[in-house]
């Protein structure tokens, strides 16, 4: 109800107030009489597009696959499988995974490398047509990667607003409808009070950009796992991060009906001595998330940022319990492919029982996101973690 | 479970959550000495502590009034009153299944350098009264920040200060046992549409939740008190609809979930006006985590004063006018009311009052 009103209400620039000239007043403030301000339209031109789209992807039972590796972390799994890191390996693993028949009953959006949103099949038809006749949304990964952040306490920063919005422009053209900008925060380095704000101003500016340009903006800000902390300093963290991330997206008069978020479940540190059960990560995710999530927004989609598949299934069943105000579901890399690239080996004969990992994995998390899902029948390989320390994407 | 877990940590959630207990809701009678003496006057009456003592006895002793109200707001003086029997007035609330609440702030004042801006006071010794009022029976507490819409207001200035004082005194309340009522009230006063209270609204409910965060305030145990989202009061009126629909989408974007309850100001609607917005927010679909409801001074007693004008005699009607707007808005909580209540003299009456002094 509230997107069929909203595209009534959001009329376009009849409402400009601040048409008048300056006017003379008395009062210490007449000295420097501002300019009047305008009500700012929140998305422009794409907002009740942004809304569907956003709606679309966090629709019930389904989630994101994320294959978006950059060529150097795409490289760093083919070569764990014996394969040489190069365009046709690359575009051989991704059309794999992309014409999975049956995928889009489990998944609604798949963020793409831009190599990967140019691509075709074999046979030659775009991997952006055989997601769309899934009915599943193209998303790109928009950012340019993390670089040391001067100044911090050897925290990054995220790379990628120059040019970002005629790119966005040609994402868009290309057939992207939702984008992805990953920064991250390291609770070991702090975290510094200046490395959060950069986070969180970065993706205001971005998620802006993107709206603007009609790809609603998926926000990461990744707390990274790494760490001994305990879980009551995630917690603390994460609303601290979560906090300034919204301020700054309201400054930056993001439609936060058209966003999606992207963020870490809260857990404790990889290194500490407790591991905590799915139960209590998600009361402490939840308790985070109704601290700090608007309901506007429609659609939390976790990451599994080293946690096993099954563990990554498990945390999001658990957190599906009971109703939420947004759609609380899954945007998994390793956690949907780690089976599958171990079961494909790089051979076209294994391409078939590969696709059918994806899509046990898949209907797992698909099973999670409606809280239904249980660990029955899991296998071995399903349940290991996938950790890696200080771990560069 | 947050880290910082404070002593009143579970009694602070339980008393914001009981606040917001659908079909009931707060009367705000905390009216300071000066303001409740405009409002005898304008029934003739003396502004003298027995006549303040007989019409909070008249409000809080109305036959089965109380089952309506989750909550009543007091001014200090009637934290301590008694009725003319000598039962002192929180026993009749408590009594009643209801929590004593109490204003803290000490006013507004202007900020210099902008055009008739203010920000409130109070914090100063805040702690202590507010643990004084804590043993006096009071569970929760009231801070009135107060912004304007105008051509260049509200001013970052003034947002950053009243957001920041909003935080602090829910700080200090909480670490002594009163749940925060958090009032950012942006005034209706002025030409602008309902877009622009939208606009505005959200700006400064994103700056109090900024505030609140930075300053650690347990979310679930604070209450929010805005004003509803409506057209300023020289520009044309909207329906019940229009005002639920803005409304709620602002809060929609602004209010985490784990606030339990947004307890709506009427600020000079008419009673039988605040009643229908209140209603339509709460039949309309659409995602609303928290429980909507009212805190409402004038728009629960205008008819009561209008009925009582300060005659022993007229106690019974006035009661009778008081019952019948407490029973509309607890509907109206529900998204029941049919619009049917008897209306008293003055119920459609605009409460507004120009650049109104609180």
């Amino acid at each position: 109800m509230a997107s069929v009103s909203f595209a009534k209400l959001n009329a376009p620039s009849s409402q400009w107030i601040g048409q008048q000239s300056f006017s003379q007043r008395q009062g210490s403030s007449a000295r420097f009489p501002a300019r009047r301000v305008s009500v700012p339209i929140r998305a422009g031109s794409y907002s009740e597009e942004l809304v569907q789209t956003a709606k679309t992807v966090a629709s019930p039972g389904h989630g994101i696959l994320a294959i978006d590796e950059s060529n150097a972390t795409c490289g760093k799994r083919l070569a764990s499988i014996g394969l040489d890191n190069t365009e046709p390996n690359r575009q051989a693993y991704r059309q794999l995974l992309l014409t999975t028949p049956g995928l889009g009953e489990y998944i609604s959006g798949a963020i793409l490398f831009e190599e990967t949103l140019y691509q075709s099949t074999t046979d030659g038809k775009k991997f952006v047509d055989c997601l769309r006749e899934q009915k599943i949304m193209p998303g790109i990964k928009v950012d340019k990667g993390l670089v040391p952040l001067p100044g911090s306490n050897n925290e990054s920063w995220c790379q990628g607003l120059d040019g970002l919005a005629s790119r966005s422009a040609e994402y868009y053209k290309q057939g992207a409808r939702f984008a992805k900008w990953r920064t991250v925060v390291s609770i070991p380095c702090g975290p510094s009070a200046l490395a959060v704000k950069e986070a969180a101003w970065g993706l205001a500016r971005y998620a802006a950009i993107s709206q603007d340009n009609g790809l609603v903006p998926i926000v990461e800000p990744e707390i990274l796992l790494d760490g001994d902390h305990p879980i009551e300093r995630s917690l603390e963290v994460a609303e601290k991060v979560w906090s300034e991330v919204f301020f700054y997206l309201a400054q930056n008069n993001v439609l936060f009906e058209g966003v999606l978020l992207k963020p870490s479940m809260v857990t404790p540190g990889a290194e500490h001595k407790e591991k905590a059960s799915p139960e209590t990560i998600a009361k402490y995710t939840l308790t985070m998330l109704r601290r700090r999530v608007p309901p506007a927004v429609p659609g939390i989609m976790f990451l599994s940022g080293g946690q096993s598949e099954v563990e990554a299934t498990l945390n999001l069943n658990a957190m599906n319990q009971s109703p939420n105000p947004w759609h609380v579901s899954f945007s998994y890399a390793r956690a949907l492919q780690n089976t599958v690239l171990k079961t494909w080996q790089g051979h076209p004969e294994n391409v078939e029982a590969a696709q059918k990992a994806l899509l046990v994995r898949a209907k797992a998390n698909s099973l999670a996101q409606l809280g239904k899902y249980s660990a029955e029948g899991e296998s071995e390989e399903a349940k290991k973690g996938m950790f890696v320390q200080g771990y560069t994407y | 479970m947050a880290c910082n877990k404070g002593k009143y940590h579970d009694e602070l959630i339980a008393n914001a959550a009981y606040i917001g207990t659908p079909g009931k809701g707060i009367l705000a009678a905390d009216e300071s000495t000066g303001t409740i003496g405009k409002r005898l006057a304008s029934i003739n009456v003396e502004n003298v502590e027995g006549n303040r003592r007989a019409l909070r006895e008249l409000l809080f002793c109305t036959p089965g009034a109380l089952q309506y109200l989750s909550g009543v707001i007091l001014f200090e003086e009637t934290l301590y009153q008694k009725t003319a029997s000598g039962k002192p007035f929180v026993d009749v609330l408590k009594e009643g299944g209801v929590l004593p609440g109490i204003k803290v702030d000490k006013g507004t004042v202007v900020l210099t350098g902008t055009d008739g801006e203010t920000t409130t006071q109070g914090l100063d010794g805040l702690g202590e009264r507010c643990a004084k009022y804590y043993a006096a029976g009071a569970r929760f507490a009231k801070w009135r920040a107060v912004l304007k819409i105008g051509p260049t207001e509200p001013s970052e200035l003034a947002i950053h200060e009243n957001a920041y004082g909003l935080a602090r005194y829910a700080m200090i309340c909480q670490e002594n046992g009163l749940v925060p009522i958090v009032e950012p009230e942006i005034l209706v006063d002025g030409p602008h549409d309902i877009e622009k209270c939208a606009y505005v609204s959200e700006r400064v409910l994103a700056a109090c939740y900024k505030a609140l965060n930075d300053h650690h305030v347990l979310l679930e145990g604070t209450l929010l008190k805005p004003n509803m989202v409506t057209p300023g009061s020289e520009a044309k009126k909207v329906s019940p609809e229009v005002v639920a629909e803005y409304t709620l989408r602002t809060l929609q974007r602004t209010v985490p979930a784990a606030v339990p309850a947004i307890v709506f100001l009427s600020g000079g609607q008419s009673e039988e006006e605040a009643t229908l917005n209140l209603n339509a927010m709460n039949k309309l679909k659409g995602k609303k985590p928290w429980s909507l409801s009212f805190s409402f001074g004038r728009a629960l007693q205008q008819s009561t004063l209008k009925a009582w004008s300060g005659k022993e005699e007229n106690v019974g009607k006035a009661r009778g006018a008081f019952l019948v707007r407490c029973k509309a808005n607890s509907e109206a909580t529900l998204g029941s009311y049919k619009g049917d209540a008897k209306l008293g003299e003055g119920a459609s009456e605009s409460l507004h009052v120009k650049d109104y002094k609180y």
